[in-house]
């Protein structure tokens, strides 16, 4: 971790229709964290970093990430999205799906090369998927499916990776290979920004922890602000969570 | 005339040269951009836009008192347009969901259209009939000029997916995700859909308002069967459409000139049913086969693990068993049995069977096995 703020986000407020999803969002995230976004159902998680990376319109505040906007530094962020938010039938293979992480350097109209080609198998090796990049995706498993999203991410070579729950509906196996790749990104000096779930994880996970109810509550090191004071606040009940020391 | 004599006749007769060249590149340009709308989940936009065209054929025939086909067209691509714009509109400005909006402007607009023609046809004017063949389509009145304008547009269509294929796959399987990248997706998303209504629209004087949905969704339906690639089922949907528009005009030019229009949906109906069954990997047909052939495999490889739990209870495997120790488990039957020994995994001698060196080495790889497999 640096002294650099890799995302800024300003007075955010997000609604839908009338009532606000997030309000008022103020949070810095320094360069070269490993943070995980917690927050009961509906306290906007998603939403938060949908409209950090433009797919959703806030009605105020503003995002810059090292500094500029969002356009100007598309290059520097990837991102995973909920694996629930595409249809697994689609006529497409598994290095076909991890090739698109380049399309975004490629441009409009270029088509993908070798060089791109090999960027994608080299991601997919990284997470274990190699011997699958011929298989249409509806056949993989939950877990295997997830990989390919995170390998289409790892294949754009960003500074800082927002990821929206990596870790759901996948197998022990997978959860412990994505947390390892997420804490290899880490190492490079890479941020890495993750919606999480899984309240008991987050201490052996990550280093940082923002709390999110509609308003931020909390955002810090985990050691120092991953307690029950902070859980009560966001769950609303008194939330007790057992960290082994 | 029968299905032989058209085919020797479609090359030298100028009319059916025409009707045939004409449903043909129709059926393939609809099935091509059909194949987004199938993967969009917007198969009944397709229904919707061109039940929306109908008031502008109306309207265009008023205001210019022609029948020229290319004005109609383009009021229908006018009413189409709109209808579609406010499809989206409703969508995203209310909390009405898709189907509502669909069936909302589809109603609407063909309650309208039809208004409209019913009031042409109350007109003392000679030219007003044969407007109502744009609700089921008269292929018998396309000539050489129409086919010119389809087989322009497909040329314009194909270009343009090519330059984009890449922008309209990843549209297609990731909005969300494509935007992140910095693609507009807006753009994208108008220029699949104005297509969509041009085509739908190209097909009005051929196949009609009514039927027309069926040309986008049949051959796309059919195609997505057969294969596991984009570029693959774009291309078999145009090519199915392009059979179905062939195969239905010789059909009802052959049999009486019955109205080609539905001929031509049946055909592709007729395409869809075969590929729903008769697919390899999604079809019925296999399906159930494997279906069966996996209870079955399931079933031997059960009654294999039984005799091996058995048998490691002794020092010896090949040590022999009576018949009805494996009467405690469900899975024995005679047949089983007797395959395990046409595997030579289990002999039988009389009432007592025993395991070969063979089987129990199957056997307790079957773990290893079953796992490899899930992979």
């Amino acid at each position: 971790m640096s002294d650099k703020i890799a995302v800024q986000v300003d007075d955010l407020t997000v609604a839908y229709n009338y009532k606000p999803v997030l309000w008022d969002i103020d949070l810095e995230i320094p360069e070269g964290v490993l943070m995980a976004i917690v927050g009961p159902n509906g306290a906007g998680k998603s939403t938060l970093i949908k409209s950090i990376l433009g797919i959703l319109k806030p009605i105020a505040g503003s995002v810059s990430i090292y500094g500029k906007s969002y356009d100007k530094q598309r290059s520097l962020v990837a991102y995973v999205p909920q694996k629930g938010s595409v249809d697994w039938d689609f006529p497409t293979t598994a290095l076909d799906v991890v090739m698109m992480g380049t399309y975004g350097s490629l441009g409009w109209i270029k088509r993908p090369r070798q060089k791109q080609k090999k960027a994608a198998l080299e991601a997919l090796e990284k997470v274990g998927m190699l011997p699958f990049k011929n298989r249409q995706i509806s056949q993989l498993s939950g877990g295997q499916q997830q990989r390919i999203f995170l390998a289409r991410a790892l294949v754009q070579d960003a500074s800082i990776y927002f990821m929206d729950e990596p870790f759901q509906g996948v197998d022990a196996t997978t959860e412990i290979a994505i947390i390892n790749i997420l804490k290899e990104l880490r190492k490079a000096g890479k941020t890495v920004i993750v919606v999480h779930h899984d309240l008991q994880t987050v201490p052996e996970y990550f280093d940082w922890v923002t709390f999110l109810n509609v308003k931020k509550i909390a955002t810090g090191p985990v050691k120092d602000i991953f307690n029950d004071d902070n859980l009560t606040k966001t769950y609303g009940i008194n939330y007790k969570v057992s960290i082994q020391e | 005339m029968d299905i032989q004599e058209y085919f020797s006749l479609v090359f030298s007769d100028y009319t059916l040269r025409t009707i045939t060249l004409g449903t043909a590149i129709l059926g393939a340009v609809t099935g091509m951009l059909g194949s987004f709308a199938v993967l969009r989940k917007q198969s009944l936009l397709g229904d919707a836009i061109s039940h929306a065209a109908l008031p502008g054929i109306a309207i265009s025939f008023l205001i210019t008192g022609a029948k020229d086909s290319n004005t109609l067209l383009l009021g229908a691509l006018v009413s189409g347009l709109i209808g579609t714009f406010w499809i989206r509109g409703i969508i995203t400005k209310t909390h009405l969901k898709s189907d509502t909006a669909l069936g909302l402007i589809l109603s609407l607009f063909f309650g309208f259209g039809m208004l409209l023609l019913t009031f042409i046809q109350k007109q003392p004017n000679a030219n007003q009939a044969g407007l109502d063949k744009y609700l089921f389509g008269q292929a018998a009145t396309l000539v050489e000029s129409d086919v010119w304008m389809m087989a322009i547009v497909t040329g314009i269509c194909l270009f343009v997916l090519l330059l984009f294929w890449k922008e309209f796959k990843i549209l297609l399987f990731d909005k969300d995700y494509a935007k992140t990248l910095g693609f507009n997706t807006k753009t994208i998303d108008i220029l699949i859909t104005s297509f969509i209504v041009l085509a739908i629209v190209l097909g009005l004087q051929t196949v009609g308002v009514v039927l027309m949905s069926a040309m986008l969704l049949a051959p796309a339906a059919a195609a997505r069967q057969w294969t596991n690639s984009l570029a693959t089922m774009v291309f078999l949907a145009a090519l199915f459409g392009a059979f179905s528009g062939v195969f239905g005009t010789a059909i009802s030019a052959s049999q009486n000139n019955l109205s080609t229009g539905p001929v031509i949906v049946l055909v592709a109906a007729v395409f869809v049913f075969i590929s729903f069954i008769f697919s390899p990997s999604r079809g019925l047909l296999f399906k159930q086969i494997r279906f069966i052939k996996n209870r079955r495999d399931l079933q031997l490889h059960k009654t294999l693990a039984f005799m091996y739990n058995i048998a490691e209870t002794h020092d010896d495997i090949s040590h022999p068993h009576e018949i009805k120790i494996l009467n405690n488990f469900q899975g024995f039957t005679k047949g089983t049995l007797k395959k395990l020994v046409e595997k030579n995994y289990v002999t039988l001698q009389g009432s007592t069977w025993s395991l070969t060196n063979e089987g129990f080495k199957s056997a307790s790889n079957l773990y290893n096995q079953l796992t490899k497999n899930d992979e």
